[in-house]
């Protein structure tokens, strides 16, 4: 299969689209976890309760579809292979806890692949919406319409006092997790992380790196979330987070500007060499990929670099990842195999963007 | 530096974990990082950390309860009907086995929802359409006669009137719904 064909197919609407504040927010994401009033919870239930919840889903998707989403595709993990699970794991599709440890576990996934809607996980359904960019209320919305969808014909575990019941008591309440993918390179460099991960902990929101640890996270690629899913309202934690992601909007903002007032001709250098390594590396560990891609983001966005597209980023954080370079490549690789692999992915994916440049 | 796993290739994956304050600080090299499993790498380990944090969470629970208590008394085991799943059993995993359990393990569980969700232990969010029922009504009647407190507290009596006769009309409406239902 062509790169060109390869990545047309691999690519989620969340990783190319533009969206609002898209130059530091790469991704929104709302889940809302669910269960069915009459089966017990994915931990303790028995294969035919299992097989009667994705039935029940079944039911209700060829009932009546809901149209905002088109066709729905139900993939049953048991159907698929090890490596499959591992690609749409990569892409935020479905859970690693989906993949791996469920029973009967399932996945309905939009066309877009905005939406997929896992079935049996930790909770019977847990909605996922994924929007590009900064587009929190959307996406809370578009689960919420989901939510009603399914609502018409199953009934909900619902206690009047503390909310939608879940498996785990962290999600009660709302069931809600709302979280918000950032690139905050400039916040890093200027090494105002680890003031600013314990000052956004204490708002009841958690930071972390998507691809990492802590502040050391890969490729400067940070993920807020909320913590706290009882006592507010669904409106009131998208709001919290808003509020929380706007400044850090504005704080990364400014960094960049400072960095590019007090170290121009470094900044530009480290984008230039790290542009140089991906274009030129023929081994490349995830790491370095991550941050070199990072970098060349960075350039992108502070137009030292002018030719590129601003998603690779988005889409070769994706592409690199284990997963999806061996299923590029239609077989397992070891992982020396793996960075040799990454690093002519990287160059190839580059070189396109010379050619439809040239073309 | 060399994989502290195998000794014998280079470590390329470094990390600190922190549990409850104990830094412990990991550097294997990419082979044995993935037989340790991959879940560092992928960031899924959040859910797992949530559920440890969560087990010592409840296990503080005992002492809290235990104080007034006759420690010779036998314990009666606390079990879900529906499920069967035991407090003790709930402990370990962190997680409910059935919509019942909540109702079972009420009385243990309202501190601990206090203690995960900053002192929150009563919803405020959505209700569903649905199965919500009467829910919405009741909250409605509940935030209307709020008001009327306040509006009687402010001698604003009428716009009380008003509110007084909007919770009447609710409340009946509230009845021929229950009646309906039964």
């Amino acid at each position: 299969m062509s790169l060109e064909r390869f990545i047309n197919q691999a690519i989620s609407s969340w990783m190319s689209a533009e969206g609002p504040d898209s130059d530091i927010v790469l991704s929104s994401r709302i889940r809302l976890a669910r269960n069915i009033k009459q089966y017990k919870f994915p931990t303790l239930f028995s294969n035919e309760e299992a097989e009667a919840v994705i039935e029940k889903i079944k039911a209700r998707v060829e009932h009546s579809s809901f149209s905002k989403l088109g066709e729905m595709e139900l993939l049953l993990m048991d159907d698929l292979q090890p490596l499959q699970k591992r690609v749409l794991m990569e892409k935020h599709l479905i859970s690693p806890h989906l993949a791996e440890n469920s029973t009967h576990g399932a996945c309905l996934l939009s066309e877009n692949e905005e939406v997929s809607i896992m079935i049996n996980e930790e909770d019977h359904i847990r909605i996922q919406c994924l929007f590009p960019g900064f587009q929190l209320s959307e996406a809370l919305n578009m689960a919420n319409e989901i939510d009603d969808w399914l609502e018409e014909e199953a009934d909900y575990a619902f206690d009047e006092d503390i909310g939608f019941l879940t498996s785990c008591p962290t999600n009660v309440g709302t069931g809600l997790r709302a979280s918000v993918m950032m690139h905050l390179p400039g916040l890093v460099l200027t090494q105002q992380m680890n003031r600013i991960i314990p000052a956004i902990n204490q708002l009841g929101l958690v930071v972390r790196g998507i691809y990492g640890e802590g502040s050391e996270a890969l490729g400067n690629i940070f993920q807020v979330s909320n913590q706290i899913t009882l006592g507010k309202s669904e409106e009131d934690i998208a709001e919290d987070l808003k509020s929380v992601v706007s400044q850090l909007i504005s704080q990364e903002r400014s960094a960049r500007e400072a960095l590019a007032k007090t170290s121009n001709i470094q900044l530009e250098d480290r984008v230039f060499r790290s542009y140089g390594v991906l274009s030129n590396s023929r081994i490349i560990e995830s790491k370095e990929a991550a941050q070199c891609l990072s970098d060349v983001r960075l350039g992108i966005d502070m137009k030292y670099i002018k030719n590129i597209s601003k998603n690779i980023l988005n889409e070769l954080m994706i592409l690199t990842q284990p997963g999806f370079l061996q299923q590029y490549a239609g077989g397992q690789l070891r992982p020396h195999e793996r960075d040799i692999r990454r690093a002519s992915l990287i160059r190839e994916r580059l070189k396109m963007e010379d050619q439809e440049l040239g073309g | 530096m060399i994989c502290q796993e195998c000794n014998q290739r280079p470590a390329t994956l470094h990390f600190t974990k922190v549990v409850n304050g104990e830094k412990a600080e990991f550097h294997l090299c990419e082979k044995c990082a993935q037989e340790k499993g991959e879940m560092f790498m992928l960031g899924s380990g959040s859910g797992f950390s949530i559920n440890n944090l969560l087990a010592g969470l409840l296990n503080i629970q005992p002492a809290f309860q235990g104080a007034g208590q006759d420690p010779f008394q036998k314990e009666k085991v606390l079990q879900c009907e529906q499920c069967s799943l035991t407090f003790q059993q709930f402990i370990k995993v962190g997680r409910f086995g059935c919509a019942s359990c909540y109702e079972t393990f009420k009385d243990q569980l309202n501190p601990i929802l206090r203690r995960l969700h900053s002192g929150n232990s009563s919803h405020s969010g959505k209700i569903p359409a649905r199965i919500g029922g009467t829910i919405h009504l009741r909250r409605n009647i509940d935030d209307l006669k709020n008001h009327l407190k306040e509006m009687i507290a402010k001698e604003e009596f009428e716009r009380a009137a008003e509110l007084r006769d909007e919770i009447r009309k609710l409340e009946r409406q509230l009845n021929a719904d229950q009646k309906g239902g039964e």
